[in-house]
C-alpha cells in the first residue's frame, strides 16, 4: 500500500474507553477487515476506501471533496449525519486518518494518568499488524510509558507467523469468536474459522489470552450443538479462563442481520448457567441489553 | 400578615412533612420576620436581584453555616457540660459521638460533619475482633442513617490504610445508605492502593465515597488540620464556615458589555458587594448572635477565630457563553480552547480579589473561593464551574478541562463523572480515572455509575426510587430527598449524560 509500517489508517481514536479490556484504556480503532459478517455492529470499518467517490454528493456539509483522484474529508465541516457511510457501496469510510506510531505514543504520553494501558481494536487490528508491533515495541520502549498494558482486540484471523510477531510486546489478547461449526463460521463472517480457532490456542498457550469472547445470536450460535462446542474448545484452557458472552443486537447492524431476533438477558444466563455446570468460573455477561 | 400566616399554614399542613421538618421551616420562617443585617443600598439591591445570594441561611445568623468540631476533645476529655465522662470502650467512643452530634449545629440543624472517624475510633479498637468491629460500624451507620437523615452529614476516613476505614467501607457498600455521605483523603504517599481500589469498587457499588486529594488540602489548611463536609466542603476542623455569600457568574456577565468590561469593572464590583454582604452577615453572628458563648468554646471543640467564609460562585458555564455571546464568538465552555481559557482566567482573577481581600472575624483574616454545588431552585444555570448538565464529554475530557481550575478553589470544588454501568464489569477502570483525575489536581474525585438507584445530585446522594416515591406524594424519611426532587423537576439533573456504550461499540469520527 506504500505505507511505512510506522503508519496505518484509523477510524477512531478514544482517549476513554472501559470496555475495550481492563481498566482505562486509549483505543485505536483501525480500519478494515478480513471478515465481512452480517451482525457487524460497525461496519464502516469492514472496507478500505477506493477513492470511488460516491459520498461526495452525498455530504451535504461540505466535508468531503476529490482533489488528485482522492477523497479528501475535512473534520471541521463535518456534522457527524454518517450519509457517507450509509451510501458507500464496499462498507468503508471516508472519514479515517493517517495515524503514526509518534502520534499514539503522544497521546499515550497527554493521557497516561488516566490510562490502565492500550487496546489495538478495529476493524481488524492485525490487518495493520507491522503498525501494531511497532507501536507495541515502541511503548514498552518509553520509560514513561512501558506500564501500560498493550492489548490486541482481534477476530483471529491471523498466521501463526503472524502472531510470533505480535505475541512478544503484547501484554493481551481479547479474541472473539463468531462459531464453531465450520459451515456456520463461514456464512456468519465470509471465511471458516481453521485459523481463529488456532489463534485462541496460541495465545493460549503464551500466556496472553485475556479474554475468550462468544457471540450469541438467537437460533445459530446459541444451540445445545455450539455450546458443547464452546464448553469442549475451552476446557483445556482451564476454569479461570475469562469468558464474555456477547448479545447480539441491532444497534449498529445493517442489512439482513436486523431482521434476526436480539439475544434476550434469558438467553444469555441459560448459557451461562451450562458453562458454570460445565466448571467455568470467570464468566462476563452484557451490563446492558440495548 | 395574610400572606405569612399562609405560608406557615402550608407548612403545618403539609402533607409530607415530619413534625420535625415542620418545626425547622417554621423557625426559619420567624427567623426571617426579623429585619435583615444592615446592608448598604447596593448590597441590598443586588442581592435583591440575585446577583450575590445569602444561600437563604436567614436573616438573622445565630450559628455558622458548618460547624466542624474537634471531636478528638471530647473523646479525649470528656465533658463536664454534657456529664460525660471519658470513654474508655469503642462502645462508649461510639456512645460519645452519637451524643456529640446532637450538640453540633449547622444550617440545617443536622451536622454536617462527623468527624475523622478512623482517627477518632482505631485508639478504641485494640482487642476488638474484626468481626465486632464491623457488626458495631453497622449498627453505628444505621443510627446515622435513621436518626440523623441528611445526605450534608459528612463522615471522613483516611488516608492510612487501617481497620476502620475499611469496615467503614465494607459496611457503606452492604447497607448503600443516603447518608453519611463519605470521603477518603487519598495521598500516594501514605494510602495503599488497596484500600483506594476499596474505595473505587464502592464507588461502583453505590457512588460513594468521594476521594480528597490530601496533599493539596493538607497544604491548605494547618496542623490541625481539615475535614471534607456537607457536599464537599474542606474547612478548618475546631472551626468551620460562618457563611457562604455566593455570585451569580450569569447574572454578573449578563451586567457586562464587553470582556473587557466584565473584568476590568462588572466582576470587581459585585464581588465587592458579596464580601460586603458577608461581612454584615459575620458581624451579626459574632457581635450580636451570642453564639460563641457556648460550651462548644468553652472545652475547646471550636475556636472562636478558626471559622473562615466560603465565598461561594457559580454558573460559570452560563457567564463564559453569554460573554462568548457578547463578542460574537461560537465556541462554548466546557468544549472550546478559548472559552475555557476565559473561564480560567475568571477563576485566577477571582482566586486573586479573595486573597487580597481581608475580612474580620474570619480564619487568616481572608474568604476561601468555593465552586458552588447550587440550590435546588436554581433554574437556568450549572454548579459552581460545572459543564452543563447532558452536554459534558466523556469523564476524561471532563476532568483535563476542568482540572486548571481546581487550584483556586480552596474551600472546596467537585465535578461529577459520570460513567456508564459497564464499568462494573470493570471496576479497576474506575480506580485508574480516579488517579488520573488526582494527579492532574482535582481536588476531588466523585464520580455517579449511571444505573445506581444511589446518585449524586448537586454534592449530595438521593436516592431514584424515593424520588419517585416523593413524586407520587408519600413523603420521605430523608431531608434531602425534598431538595433533590426539587432540584429534578427544576433544573434537569437527572439530565446529566451517562455515557452511553454504544460510543465505544460503534465508533464515529470525532469532529
Amino acid at each position: 500500500m506504500g505505507r511505512p509500517d510506522t503508519h496505518a489508517i484509523a477510524n477512531k481514536i478514544l482517549t476513554y474507553s472501559i470496555v475495550d479490556g481492563p481498566g482505562n484504556r486509549l483505543v485505536i480503532f483501525l480500519q478494515g477487515c478480513n471478515f465481512n459478517c452480517a451482525s457487524c455492529h460497525n461496519p464502516y470499518t469492514i472496507g478500505t476506501c477506493d477513492h470511488c467517490g460516491d459520498c461526495v454528493p452525498a455530504c451535504h456539509a461540505n466535508a468531503l471533496s476529490i482533489s488528485g483522484g482522492k477523497v479528501i474529508f475535512d473534520p471541521a465541516n463535518c456534522d457527524q449525519c454518517d450519509d457517507c457511510l450509509t451510501i458507500c457501496p464496499i462498507s468503508a469510510s471516508p472519514m479515517v486518518h493517517e495515524i503514526s506510531v509518534d502520534d499514539i505514543v503522544n497521546i499515550a504520553r497527554t493521557h497516561r494518568a488516566f490510562l490502565s494501558g492500550i487496546t489495538v481494536s478495529g476493524g481488524e487490528a492485525t490487518q495493520q499488524l507491522k503498525f501494531i508491533t511497532a507501536l507495541f515495541t515502541a511503548i514498552k520502549a518509553a520509560p514513561d510509558l512501558r506500564d501500560l498494558t498493550c492489548f490486541v482486540d482481534t477476530n483471529g484471523q491471523l498466521s501463526a507467523k503472524g502472531w510470533d510477531a505480535l505475541l512478544p510486546v503484547t501484554d493481551g489478547v481479547m479474541l472473539d469468536l463468531k462459531g464453531f461449526d465450520p459451515a456456520l463460521h463461514t456464512t456468519l463472517t465470509g471465511q471458516n474459522n481453521t485459523l481463529v480457532l488456532h489463534s485462541a490456542q496460541i495465545a493460549a498457550g503464551a500466556g496472553k489470552l485475556h479474554e475468550f469472547r462468544f457471540l450469541a445470536i438467537p437460533g445459530k450460535t446459541d444451540t445445545a450443538a455450539e455450546i458443547s462446542a464452546l464448553i469442549n474448545f475451552l476446557t483445556p484452557f482451564g476454569p479461570d479462563i475469562r469468558l464474555r458472552l456477547n448479545a447480539f443486537q441491532h444497534h449498529g447492524v445493517r442489512g439482513v442481520a436486523r431482521q434476526w431476533d436480539k439475544m434476550e438477558q434469558a438467553g444469555i444466563e441459560r448459557i451461562k448457567a451450562a458453562l458454570l455446570a460445565a466448571g467455568f468460573e470467570n464468566i462476563t455477561t452484557p451490563a446492558l441489553y440495548l | 400578615m395574610s400572606e405569612i400566616f399562609q405560608k406557615l399554614r402550608a407548612i403545618t399542613n403539609d402533607k409530607t412533612l415530619s413534625p420535625k421538618q415542620k418545626a425547622h421551616y417554621l423557625a426559619l420562617e420567624a427567623e426571617n420576620m426579623l429585619p435583615y443585617p444592615d446592608l448598604d443600598a447596593d448590597v441590598a439591591k443586588a442581592l435583591e436581584q440575585r446577583v450575590i445570594c445569602d444561600m437563604y441561611e436567614g436573616h438573622a445568623p445565630y450559628k455558622p453555616r458548618y460547624v466542624l468540631p474537634d471531636f478528638s476533645v471530647v473523646l479525649k476529655n470528656g465533658s463536664e457540660y454534657l456529664e460525660l465522662p471519658v470513654p474508655e470502650t469503642l462502645d462508649e467512643a461510639i456512645n460519645t459521638l452519637m451524643i456529640a452530634y446532637h450538640h453540633t449545629p449547622s444550617v440545617t440543624g443536622i451536622p454536617v460533619y462527623i468527624g475523622q472517624l478512623d482517627d477518632l475510633l482505631l485508639p478504641f479498637c485494640d482487642g476488638v475482633s474484626d468481626d465486632d468491629l464491623h457488626r458495631k460500624i453497622k449498627l453505628f451507620w444505621r443510627y446515622l442513617d435513621r436518626v440523623l437523615p441528611d445526605a450534608f452529614m459528612h463522615a471522613n476516613i483516611g488516608p492510612t490504610d487501617n481497620r476502620v476505614a475499611r469496615a467503614i467501607l465494607r459496611v457503606d457498600a452492604e447497607l448503600k445508605q443516603i447518608a453519611p455521605n463519605l470521603t477518603f483523603f487519598y495521598d500516594p504517599d501514605i494510602s495503599s492502593d488497596a484500600i483506594l481500589k476499596m474505595a473505587t469498587d464502592n464507588i461502583v457499588e453505590c457512588s460513594k465515597p468521594h476521594i480528597a486529594n490530601h496533599p493539596i488540602h493538607r497544604d491548605t489548611f494547618d496542623e490541625r488540620g481539615y475535614g471534607i463536609v456537607s457536599c464537599y466542603n474542606a474547612l478548618p476542623v475546631a472551626g468551620g464556615a460562618s457563611t457562604m455569600p455566593r455570585l451569580n457568574l450569569l447574572e454578573v456577565a449578563k451586567r457586562a458589555t464587553s470582556i473587557a468590561d466584565f473584568f476590568d469593572n462588572t466582576l470587581p464590583h459585585y464581588m465587592e458587594l458579596n464580601f460586603r454582604l458577608g461581612q454584615a452577615r459575620l458581624d451579626y453572628l459574632f457581635n450580636h448572635s451570642n453564639f460563641f458563648t457556648s460550651f462548644l468554646v468553652d472545652e475547646g471543640w471550636i475556636a472562636r477565630d478558626r471559622f473562615t467564609v466560603m465565598y461561594g460562585i457559580f454558573a460559570m458555564a452560563e457567564a463564559v457563553n453569554t460573554l462568548q455571546d457578547i463578542e460574537g464568538r461560537e465556541g462554548r465552555y466546557g468544549f472550546d480552547d478559548a472559552a475555557n481559557a476565559l473561564g480560567l482566567k475568571m477563576s485566577e482573577m477571582m482566586a486573586g480579589i479573595v486573597e487580597n481581600r481581608p475580612m474580620e472575624n474570619v480564619w487568616r483574616g481572608r474568604a476561601m473561593l468555593h465552586s458552588q454545588a447550587g440550590l435546588s431552585t436554581d433554574a437556568v444555570t450549572t454548579p459552581g464551574v460545572r459543564i452543563p448538565y447532558g452536554t459534558e464529554p466523556d469523564p476524561v475530557s471532563h476532568v483535563l478541562a476542568l482540572a486548571p481550575h481546581h487550584q483556586f478553589y480552596t474551600s472546596g470544588i467537585s465535578e461529577i463523572l459520570t460513567v456508564d454501568e459497564t464499568v462494573k464489569n470493570n471496576p479497576e477502570a474506575m480506580l485508574q480515572l480516579c488517579k488520573g483525575a488526582l494527579a492532574h489536581g482535582f481536588r476531588e474525585f466523585t464520580a455517579n455509575v449511571a444505573s445506581n438507584d444511589l446518585v449524586r445530585v448537586t454534592g449530595y446522594m438521593i436516592r431514584l426510587s424515593d424520588v419517585e416515591k416523593f413524586q407520587a406524594c408519600e413523603g420521605s424519611r430523608t431531608n434531602t430527598t425534598a431538595l433533590g426532587s426539587e432540584a429534578a423537576n427544576m433544573t434537569g439533573i437527572l439530565d446529566r449524560k451517562p455515557r452511553v456504550v454504544g460510543q465505544e461499540l460503534s465508533p464515529k469520527f470525532a469532529s
